[in-house]
């Protein structure tokens, strides 16, 4: 018989790294037999992120090139055997491009996610707990916020603070704030209703006490979820940023910008500057959605059927 | 000596949204819940709040306790009115005083293990150290029949039976050693063997806790198996006060008359008087003048759609809301 | 009261439905008659199948949920065998289901007129209209209901007129054999009683057979003329009403009566019965009540006994009356 998995972001929790870890192999394996198809979905969601991490780590392990060398080999030349990806039009060697703009993409949009989490999950707890004026407000806010087009609000933002790593994640991350805002609002305005939220009131605990107590670790489940896919999504916005040219500075090595460097050879029959950037990107953000979708079959279900 | 709780004139009434020329409106629609209730309970007395559904008596439950806030009224524990408590004295209080739902399944956290559920009262109120807490709670464990105690504390809600989940609630709810207990239907929901076992258990930690219960049911069996005494509710009122035998014995009230006939008896051969009072509970928006159930009662008179009967006591310790004789 | 045909005859019904970890034997080796214008008592507490097994009379089990063996026989003809037609013609007509909760049965978008008449047309499509609206009032008026409310919503109405608009939608097509789950549990105690009465005047007028299916031991003795028992997917004990609670032959019904507060007693104390109901999936080896029977003997823990006649009219599936090869 299993034993209650530990959910795996409490804040409230006392466990070591360690001991976190453990149990959540534990529930790893105990759940691989329960579930079918959602299981692999969600492992190879896994590999795919893990392997792409550790391109960020170690990238000497995976070139010996550097993405900034403009002697790497000759120009424009097409995959070989040296080149496994080509080089562009400055002789740089494409995988090696890719291999490092891996620690761009990946960092901006993990840490825009986050940013948009411990900003949004706390608001919307505060908001839904509070109700009244507070929450009409914010809520207001939140909601204009989300009827923008994402990329959009991205766009004017980015364009707002200028270039630099900070200032794009800043401007990736404000998109997704509402979207945590709302989730965790609403999962907040159901909980409180519950009778174990009176229950805590009945045995004298205080509202911050039944909001990070009671209400937050309950809320936190769908959050799991949607920070896998939400990571994806920001994939895609950060890619658009800098596809278009906003930004970053041109010496950082960045998926989205060799896409629309590529763009402008490909009529001439070089394909492996736009594909290889392009493939790289789908990979990623499918990664991340894979393991959002698994996350979500596996937890929802046990969820629903209480 | 003075009574452990006291309710005087108790009144709850709910405001109803409506459109912004209701909230303008003086004589705003709102739902009587609790329509000037009065009672008091004894140290090491069960009482007995019974009715329908629309009673009041659940929030009449959590008034005691302040868990809502009455509209008007005091009530008193120990002699003081905790409606005017500060939120230290409230604090004390709910060490003092605890509830227990009717649906333990929904009235535990499902992130939070038994261990965490029982010992978080202890916690708030920063009784003992965290060893000594763990040790008081795996005894509690123990005495409400949770065994293997130190097995069961790392369980969560959704591996436990009904039965065991409502004797974590009691658990929790009497960690704190309170000296009086709101069980809110604490039976309802549970399988039929297993409710004996709750009820036996309730009298058992009754007698072994020194505990005060106010015990509210629909079910009139259940009360007269475990209460001293019974209060019948009808629409946010109370309409008879009386002790288990005497209310049994000679029901005064209509109402109360009507509910112990509609009982059933696990009896074939126990044939029920087929009178029952007509129509349905009317709503507690806008309640029926004078006596709330006169549009049902069969000895209704003029009398009883003018003015609200007053309790009066029938016999010693026996009160009836209603004019007849 | 009854005519001693048999309407109904469940033969070694087992119904399983597969989790994760197992195949669930809900329902196994069940057999009981019912005889017409007979109100037969289901009694069990949650997890016993009672539930499950009338579900599976209309052939209503939701998937993965299905039969694994056994029949049911509605006169005669086995019910298991037919085919979408007939069961679509079965249901309503033969046989009717009302359960827990009326406000969840009933379509919020159409008002009670409409639920009657709909079902009336599905039926009997070539039934004209206003003999339809005939038949309704006139159900209506043997509900107690006046005629105003058929133009009102399930949410004007409160629950107990709920429950009697599913009574009357259930036997508008005058079936053989009305099927109650649960049917008062969500009502209150005054409105339970008008129910009651309700469904035993409903059934002298229109000569029905019913099975009732609850853990109300004060509701099935009000209605029922037999009782049959049920613990952990079997059944345990069949008698008379009179016979069960006067003299249960199985201790699981004895503890059962036993642990219900009688309004009319004065108990000092209710007998318990400690322990909770058996795995489903991977039974006990011998008889499902062994580990929590005050009564136990060792073979009871080897073997699982019959159900067996063992006074007039009265079978029970008990070591204590069953002479057992040790």
């Amino acid at each position: 018989m299993s034993t209650q998995p530990e959910p795996k972001n409490v804040k409230a929790a006392r466990f070591s790294p360690a001991a976190g870890a453990a149990s959540f192999f534990r529930w790893l394996s105990s759940s691989r037999k329960k579930y079918g198809g959602e299981w692999w979905i969600m492992i190879a969601g896994i590999v795919v992120i893990v392997l792409i991490l550790t391109m960020t780590v170690f990238p000497q392990v995976f070139t010996r090139y550097s993405p900034t060398d403009q002697n790497a080999g000759g120009q424009m030349t097409p995959p070989s055997r040296d080149h496994i990806m080509g080089t562009d039009n400055l002789s740089r060697d494409v995988w090696a491009r890719v291999v490092y703009g891996a620690q761009t993409i990946l960092g901006v949009a993990m840490a825009a996610a986050l940013l948009s989490a411990i900003i949004g999950i706390p608001l919307g707890l505060l908001s839904g707990f509070a109700g009244g004026v507070f929450d009409r407000i914010l809520s207001l806010v939140m909601d204009s916020m989300y009827s923008f087009p994402g990329l959009i609000l991205a766009i004017a933002f980015a364009a707002m603070l200028g270039p630099g790593v900070i200032n794009i994640t800043l401007a990736v991350a404000v998109v997704y704030i509402p979207t945590y805002f709302r989730l965790v609002r609403g999962q907040t305005l159901s909980i409180k209703e519950e009778v174990y939220v009176e229950a805590a009131r009945a045995i004298g605990a205080r509202r911050g006490t039944i909001l990070t107590r009671y209400i937050f670790p309950n809320v936190i489940a769908t959050v799991v979820v949607i920070l896998s896919l939400n990571i994806a999504d920001a994939i895609m916005t950060e890619a658009s940023l800098s596809y278009i040219g906003l930004g970053l500075p041109a010496g950082i090595p960045d998926w989205g910008m060799d896409l629309s460097m590529g763009k402008k050879f490909l009529p001439s029959g070089i394909w492996w500057m736009i594909t290889f950037p392009g493939l790289m990107i789908m990979l990623l953000a499918l990664g991340f959605t894979m393991l959002g979708e698994g996350l979500a079959e596996i937890l929802n279900p046990r969820l629903l059927e209480k | 000596m003075a009574p452990l709780i006291s309710a005087q004139e108790v009144v709850k009434e709910f405001p109803l949204r409506g459109t912004i020329f209701d909230a303008l409106n003086p004589k705003k629609k709102c739902v009587h819940a609790v329509d000037g209730v009065s009672f008091t309970i004894d140290e090491g007395e069960v009482l007995g709040l019974a009715g329908e559904s629309g009673s009041g008596k659940s929030t009449t439950g959590r008034l005691l306790l302040r868990l809502i806030e009455p509209t008007r009224g005091r009530i008193e524990y120990r002699g003081r009115n905790i409606v005017s408590f500060a939120p230290r004295d409230m604090e004390h209080l709910r060490a003092k005083a605890q509830i227990v739902f009717q649906d333990p399944n929904s009235s535990l956290s499902p992130r939070m293990s038994v261990g965490q559920a029982i010992s978080h009262p202890l916690q708030i109120h920063g009784i003992g150290t965290p060893a000594e807490r763990k040790e008081r709670v795996l005894d509690l464990m123990e005495k409400v029949g949770l065994s293997p105690a130190p097995f069961i504390y790392r369980k969560y809600p959704h591996q436990l039976s009904g039965g065991q989940s409502q004797r974590v609630v009691l658990a929790r709810a009497l960690v704190t050693q309170p000296d009086f207990l709101v069980a809110d239907e604490p039976i309802a929901m549970a399988d039929v063997s297993v409710r004996a076992l709750i009820l036996q258990l309730m009298r058992q930690l009754k007698e072994e806790m020194g505990l005060t219960y106010l015990f509210i049911t629909h079910d009139l069996a259940t009360a007269k198996y475990l209460c001293d005494r019974i209060a019948v509710m009808y629409l946010g009122r109370i309409v008879e006060i009386a002790t288990r035998d005497e209310l049994f014995r000679s029901p005064h009230h209509p109402y109360t008359r009507a509910l112990l006939a509609a009982v059933p008896v696990p009896d074939p051969k126990a044939r029920r008087d087929k009178k029952l009072p007509k129509g349905e509970i009317p709503s507690a928006i806008n309640p029926p003048s004078g006596c709330h159930f006169h549009p049902r009662c069969p000895f209704a008179m003029p009398a009883c759609r003018e003015a609200r009967p007053p309790m009066r006591e029938i016999r010693p310790g026996h009160f009836s809301a209603c004019i007849l004789d | 009261m009854t005519d001693n045909q048999t309407i109904l005859e469940v033969k070694n019904l087992s119904i399983t439905y597969p989790i994760t970890i197992g195949n669930v034997r809900a329902v196994q080796d069940v057999s009981f008659t019912l005889a017409n214008g007979e109100a037969l008592g289901l009694v069990g507490e949650s997890g016993c199948g009672k539930s499950t097994l009338g579900l599976s009379l209309l052939d209503l089990l939701r998937p993965p949920g299905r039969v694994s063996g056994g029949q049911i026989l509605y006169r005669g003809r086995d019910i298991l065998g037919f085919d979408a037609r007939e069961l679509l013609k079965l249901r309503g007509q033969s046989i009717s289901m009302i359960f827990q909760n009326p406000l969840t049965s009933l379509n919020p978008l159409f008002t009670v007129e409409h639920h009657f008449l709909e079902t009336i047309h599905f039926h009997d499509p070539t039934l004209p209209k206003d003999r339809a609206r005939e038949g309704v009032e006139k159900m209506l008026a043997e509900l107690g209901i006046e005629a105003k409310r058929l133009k009102e919503y399930p949410h004007q109405l409160s629950g107990g007129m709920r429950q009697r608009i599913m009574i009357g939608l259930a036997l508008i097509m005058n079936p053989d054999i009305l099927i109650a789950d649960e049917p008062t549990t969500s009502l209150d105690v005054i409105v339970e009683a008008g129910f009651t009465d309700l469904l035993l005047s409903l059934r002298s007028v229109y000569k029905l057979s019913i099975i009732l299916i609850t853990h109300n031991l004060g509701l099935v003795a009000e209605i029922a003329d037999r009782i049959a028992v049920m613990y952990g997917g079997k059944i345990m004990e069949v008698a008379t009403a009179e016979d069960i609670f006067a003299h249960p032959l199985h201790p699981y019904t004895q503890g059962l009566i036993d642990c219900v507060p009688n309004i009319l007693l004065d108990q000092k104390e209710l007998v318990t019965m400690p322990g909770s109901p058996p795995d489903l999936v991977n039974p006990p080896t011998g008889c499902r009540f062994a580990p929590r029977c005050p009564k136990v003997m060792p073979i009871c823990r080897q073997k699982e006994p019959t159900l067996m006649e063992h006074a007039p009219a009265h079978t029970a599936a008990c070591w204590l009356y069953q002479k057992g090869e040790a």
